[in-house]
């Protein structure tokens, strides 16, 4: 790798990674993920921390992961999971829950050990003690290498909805409407049977991470990336906070892009060629 | 959190790379089994955060659930209804033997006999599990002997009954105990015989209805009074008849209760029954098809001649006669062929095959919560299977009990 990359790698500057299509965000994204946790060289006492989303964006990625695992290209073994959400009040292995999403799409299907996964626990008995907890095992685990996301809309992270303090912690939030109503259609269109309320990790939790991949697909995404990065930081598209992380890199499809400014485009595209070698197979394994 | 990491200590069997037949599909799922039973993954990763301790690579082959035979008369030389003094030995050898067609359980199945070889054999064989020694006896199948004369088949005509008054009676005297019976094959036209279909399914023991002249309404009234199931469907009852079917009417009857199935056993094997009346059979009523092999004491036993009692016979390909002639002396099937002859006959997908010898005949005795299954908590009776069908091994309760 040429020595300028190492350093595109290293400094304060936000990376916009356009691809053409789903699929290739979440291969993409996965072979970033792949490269971070083979130079860290994981092992005995060394663990890789990795931030977690659920959701549609990320599908393609996790279906990657897996085909690496299958390959024996990765290992998780010696990979530490923190997921960034779950509903209050349904049954963990309820289909909708984020517990049976992550079983099913992803810890199944590779090597992770069960004590090294934390999915916040939405039937605990004291949910804010829940929320402080897992903050206190995210700082014992020596924080988070490498913390994945997607986006809503109305470009929330996480469950941090319009009007999250972008130095908020892991908490208990109530939903907004418009996310309980697009959630309906996943309990049998019953209001009544979808969670009003959820613990999520905060603005100021991800902001923690060394590093943030932020993955956005669609054009009904569009203008919430355009708020992202174009706009100024505001608690109303808490996304945009990532502006002020050191380590940023937001990976889109071309549909994403519409609502952004022609330059912020093709400047970015100009850059594919170098950002492309970040998920090039590394040559020494 | 509440822990549950004292569940169990016993080691955890994860069977990889394979397609299991779970909720009427082939799944790409592991299957987990802990203590003979199938073990939810989900659970053990969250509750226990438990991995497993073994993984078998199952190279991509199936994994449904064990097969069920609800009538085999005998095999490997051996004839359950002849065999007084031998019996217990001459049922675990067939047990044995049957493993390696798939079959984790079964109903030694007594044709028509007098009073005192019930009295004898029946005690000697207990309901017990399966394991290494052999498949698991779910209890006897007594075809007879309160059948019809017209419709004897090869039941000896000399110990055939009816019931008398009272029906209970008679049948309890003939059988000795009812302790160790799953199911009794009788003709419902016989008088009395709504007592006798009301008190068995009472006490837990399937009813079927066979060896018959039964119209059609004789035919549901029984099903009304319990019976759920119809002996070798075609065989030894009246044929179809467009203005009375018969009991091959109940297939598509609707004076059968909503909630309740009738369930009919195929001797899928090309020779006792036309493909195409297998299909006529499949087509009308998919869920309630069970294959059986009614296998004989011939089955098993290499081609030539054999002496079975005071009886000579040939074996030759897939057929057994009477040394001599063509005339064919009983079932040589075995239940993986059936399995593999039932889908190539009609057409259904692997799922439906698999199904007619594991989860229809669970369903029928009633015990499709814990056999004929791969859900959580049902027992690890497996079969490995090939995309031929073909068995590659056979588990019971999570163990190997038998390997090609």
């Amino acid at each position: 790798m040429h020595s300028y990359v190492k350093k595109a790698d290293a400094i304060g500057t936000m990376k916009l990674i356009i691809l053409n299509d789903y699929d290739q965000v979440g291969e993409w994204a996965a072979k970033y993920i792949r490269n971070k946790i083979l130079r860290f060289n994981p092992g005995p006492g060394r663990f890789f921390t990795l931030g977690l989303p659920t959701g549609g964006t990320p599908l393609g990625c996790y279906k990657k992961l897996i085909e690496f695992y299958k390959e024996g290209e990765l290992s998780f073994q010696y990979v530490k999971t923190f997921n960034m959400d779950e509903y209050v009040g349904i049954p963990r292995n309820h289909p909708e829950s984020y517990h049976s999403f992550m079983w099913n799409n992803f810890f199944k299907h590779i090597d992770i050990k069960s004590e090294n996964t934390h999915i916040l626990d939405g039937n605990a008995a004291d949910l804010v003690q829940e929320c402080d907890s897992f903050e206190e095992k995210i700082k014992a685990a020596g924080g988070i290498d490498l913390f994945v996301g997607g986006i809503g809309p109305d470009g929330h992270i996480a469950f941090n909805e319009p009007g999250s303090s972008l130095l908020s912690r892991t908490r208990v939030k109530t939903l907004a409407q418009d996310t309980i109503l697009a959630n309906a259609r996943f309990f049998d269109g019953d209001m009544a049977k979808v969670p009003t309320m959820a613990l999520t990790v905060g603005v100021a939790t991800v902001m923690d991470a060394r590093e943030v991949m932020i993955l956005i697909t669609g054009a009904h995404k569009a203008f919430a990336l355009y708020k992202a990065i174009e706009e100024g930081v505001n608690h109303m598209w808490t996304v945009s906070a990532f502006q002020q992380h050191p380590q940023t890199v937001f990976v889109c499809d071309e549909d994403a892009t519409l609502e952004l400014r022609v330059k912020t485009v093709k400047y970015f595209k100009g850059m594919m060629h170098v950002h492309n070698k970040l998920v090039e197979p590394l040559a020494s394994k | 959190m509440p822990s549950n990491k004292s569940v169990s200590d016993a080691p955890i069997t994860q069977f990889v790379n394979c397609r299991i037949l779970r909720e009427h599909k082939l799944q790409r799922e592991d299957l987990w089994v802990r203590e003979g039973k199938i073990l939810d993954p989900e659970k053990l990763f969250f509750d226990e955060k438990g991995s497993a301790d073994q993984r078998v690579d199952c190279k991509g082959h199936i994994i449904a659930p064990g097969f069920i035979d609800v009538q085999i008369n005998g095999g490997y030389g051996i004839d359950f209804s002849q065999a007084t003094d031998y019996v217990k030995g001459g049922v675990s050898l067939v047990a044995k033997k049957i493993l390696e067609h798939g079959v984790t359980s079964f109903l030694p199945t007594l044709v028509t006999s007098p009073p005192d070889i019930y009295h004898k054999v029946l005690p000697k064989v207990q309901v017990q599990s399966g394991g290494m020694q052999g498949a698991g006896v779910l209890g006897f199948h007594l075809e007879g002997p309160f059948i019809s004369l017209e419709k004897k088949g090869a039941h000896p005509e000399e110990y055939l009954r009816s019931f008398l008054s009272d029906g209970m009676s008679d049948l309890i005297e003939t059988y000795g105990t009812l302790d160790n019976v799953a199911m009794v094959t009788l003709a419902p036209e016989l008088p009395n015989s709504q007592t006798v279909v009301r008190e068995l399914t009472q006490r837990g023991i399937t009813v079927s209805l066979g060896h018959s002249v039964a119209n059609l309404s004789q035919a549901e009234n029984a099903v009304q009074h319990g019976a759920s199931f119809i002996t070798h469907l075609f065989n030894a009852m009246l044929p179809f008849h467009h203005r009375d079917p018969g009991i091959v009417g109940l297939l598509t009857s609707d004076q059968v209760p909503q909630s309740r199935t009738v369930f009919y056993g195929m001797i899928a094997d090309g020779i006792h029954t036309n493909p195409a009346a297998l299909r006529i059979a499949h087509r009308a009523h998919p869920k309630g098809l069970v294959l059986v092999t009614d296998a004989i004491a011939a089955m098993g036993l290499p081609p030539g001649r054999h002496t079975l009692g005071q009886q000579v016979i040939e074996i030759q390909g897939l057929h057994a006669y009477v040394a001599g002639t063509k005339t064919l002396c009983g079932s040589i099937a075995t239940m993986d062929m059936c399995v593999r002859h039932f889908k190539q006959a009609s057409g259904c997908t692997v799922e439906e095959s698999l199904e007619a010898a594991s989860l229809h005949p669970a369903q029928l005795l009633g015990i499709s919560h814990a056999k004929g299954v791969l859900d959580y908590g049902a027992d690890a009776d497996l079969v490995l299977l090939d995309d031929s069908l073909s068995i590659r091994a056979t588990y019971i309760a999570g163990q190997e009990v038998w390997r090609k």
